[in-house]
């Protein structure tokens, strides 16, 4: 029937596949073989076409004008010389030749790619741990709910504010460094818990574990009850349950939630800034570096450099789930 | 009721753990901001006061807090209208598959895990090519809008993909146009997630770095106020300030979710009385 559906309104590939079911009826009415409403189905594809980007066109515009454009500027500029003064179009690779032969390159983007596969292993347990408790130890709805906007509260407030707020913690006296030597675990206040990569680690799950948290519960939240009954009745234990039905169960929610973790570390530069007192790099503060040096050119080159390695990645993780079908 | 398994005790100690760990530091420094006017960044408490708020609303040296506030408020309101009305249309774009719409998802997706830099880099790249001044509320709202419209369409998304189709049938067999359709039935039962919708528009806009760092202009919006003090955070004044935006973003969820709860609470006996 879907195949029927796919040929009568052929208006291109992206019409194509699971149609909206609302147009099946004409759809299947056609397929019995009544040419005029077959036209009719066509001339509905269109319609709906048209009305799609109509509706669609604010978004279109906005996504145009403010992410498309300044993409193509960025990839533009990366190609053009920078003097003393200004900034002069070009078609050079310099910029590239520069970027790609030093070695402060390479190293700072080991450096990213280390914070980045750091953070997602601990947001990954993190979070899974804690969408996994909401999902099938809490009980009620209601209760669920709760402990769900409680997770979800803090990614509504400040970023800049929630990294200032580990000051009193993480400080040379602060209160981790007060405890511990009261503890008389250490006599003298340890130096690497603020201001170092650390800090910035912790800084980063603080952040971003609600982005494993969410995608993850909403995958968990789908798995049909009766495949945990049978695994059960089958004599499997917990954790042979956990393993085996929901582990792989719960892939497209993992996927979801590392497509946001890395791409968010990857980009990031103000989390490393701060949290390091401007002692670790990564590629982002070499980006705002240049900006700040006004070096646009550099900067824009050392961007779709970092554009094309988080597309990448992402490319190789979209392989593995249809986000559209989760949501 | 099943008696609990051991593993339940473990979990829930590890999601206390967890919440501490997510509201600890911001207690924290709701704490320390009440500290003496001797008081220092880090515990002991040197007397309790509120001399850190007074300072916050009289010093001007340090910058133009309250402006700054206005500011944010204002491009607050104007992601939030722009982010709801442009969501909630993409969203009844989307329910049904037409040409093109999987590369407008993807779009949309890839604006959403672009490096925020990249969007603040390329839009003041541009307004500076075409020879226009960056502002908060032109280039400020559209390197903002990248970042909502994402959130508030994947919202949109998720509604559709629960929604009941049978009542805009209903509604059609009794003869209902479709904008009455969408106008009385789907806009109504979609409203608490319309709220949701903004509330991530208001909240996402409010907080923003990275995308408005470059496309600001000459006037800052709060964070980027806050983000300019943190360069010398010597005094509690800081805390003062983060404590002061923190309780104001909870009291717009607060709002926010009091509101759709009103709302689902008036539907149910609505729907009791209509029996």
């Amino acid at each position: 029937m879907e195949r029927v559906h796919r040929g009568l309104t052929g208006a291109g590939p992206g019409t194509a596949g699971a149609a909206a079911p609302a147009a099946m009826p004409e759809g299947q009415a056609a397929g019995r073989g009544h040419p005029r409403s077959a036209r009719a189905a066509r001339g509905r594809g269109t319609v709906d076409t048209l009305q799609g980007w109509a509706l669609a066109s604010p978004l279109v515009i906005v996504l145009l004008a403010f992410l498309v454009l300044p993409i193509v500027m960025i990839v533009a500029v990366s190609f053009w010389q920078a003097t003393e003064f200004a900034i002069v179009p070009a078609f050079s690779f310099e910029n590239y030749a520069f970027l790609l032969t030093s070695s402060v390159t390479w190293r700072v983007f080991g450096a990213t790619l280390q914070f980045a596969l750091i953070t997602w292993t601990l947001t990954l347990l993190i979070g899974f741990t804690v969408a996994y408790y909401l999902a099938f130890h809490i009980r009620t709805t209601a209760m669920q709910t709760i402990l769900f906007l409680v997770c979800t509260v803090p990614f509504l407030t400040s970023n800049i504010i929630r990294m200032i707020s580990w000051i009193p913690f993480l400080g040379r006296n602060g209160i981790a460094n007060q405890t511990l030597i009261e503890l008389g675990i250490i006599d003298q206040p340890l130096e690497w818990l603020l201001y170092s990569d650390f800090s910035v680690v912790l800084a980063f799950v603080h952040l971003y574990t609600l982005f494993m948290i969410v995608p993850i519960f909403n995958t968990m939240s789908r798995i049909d009850r009766s495949l945990i009954e049978a695994a059960r009745d089958n004599g499997a234990s917990g954790w042979q349950i956990l393993t085996n039905v929901i582990i792989p169960l719960s892939k497209p929610g993992i996927m979801i939630g590392t497509i946001f973790v890395l791409t968010l570390v990857m980009g990031d530069f103000i989390t490393v800034r701060f949290m390091s007192g401007s002692q670790s790099a990564n590629v982002g503060r070499l980006i705002s570096n240049d900006i700040a040096l006004l070096q646009y050119p550099s900067a824009s080159a050392t961007s779709v450099v970092l554009l094309v390695t988080v597309l990448l990645i992402i490319g190789v993780l979209m392989r593995f789930v249809n986000i559209r079908k989760e949501l | 009721m099943e008696p609990r398994p051991r593993s339940f005790y473990l979990l829930t100690a590890f999601f206390v753990l967890f919440v501490v760990f997510l509201y600890g530091p911001t207690i924290t420094i709701g704490i320390l901001s009440f500290q003496g006017p001797q008081g220092g960044l880090t515990f002991p408490m040197r007397g309790v006061s509120t001399y850190w708020f007074h300072n916050l609303f009289q010093q001007q040296a340090v910058g133009d807090i309250w402006g700054a506030f206005r500011r944010s408020f204002a491009l607050g309101l104007m992601v939030m209208v722009a982010t709801v009305v442009i969501s909630v249309m993409a969203g009844l774009a989307f329910r049904k598959r037409f040409f093109g719409s999987g590369a407008l998802f993807y779009l949309t997706i890839a604006s959403l895990v672009i490096p925020s830099i990249l969007i603040s880099l390329g839009v003041g790249l541009i307004f500076n090519q075409i020879g226009a001044r960056v502002h908060w509320s032109t280039s400020g709202l559209g390197a903002q809008l990248t970042w909502t419209l994402p959130f508030g369409l994947l919202i949109m998304f998720a509604v559709f993909n629960r929604f009941d189709k049978r009542f805009e049938e209903a509604a059609r067999d009794q003869g209902a146009t479709p904008w009455q359709t969408i106008r009385h039935v789907v806009l109504p039962i979609i409203a608490p997630s319309i709220l949701g919708v903004a509330l991530f528009g208001f909240s996402l806009s409010y907080d923003e770095f990275a995308r408005t760092l470059l496309t600001a202009g000459s006037y800052n919006t709060l964070p980027l106020e806050i983000f300019g003090m943190t360069t010398n955070v010597t005094r509690p004044v800081i805390y003062a300030l983060g404590t002061l935006t923190t309780v104001f973003s909870f009291l717009i969820i607060a709002g926010f979710l009091g509101t759709a709860w009103l709302l689902r609470k008036r539907r149910e006996m609505a729907a009791r009385r209509a029996g």
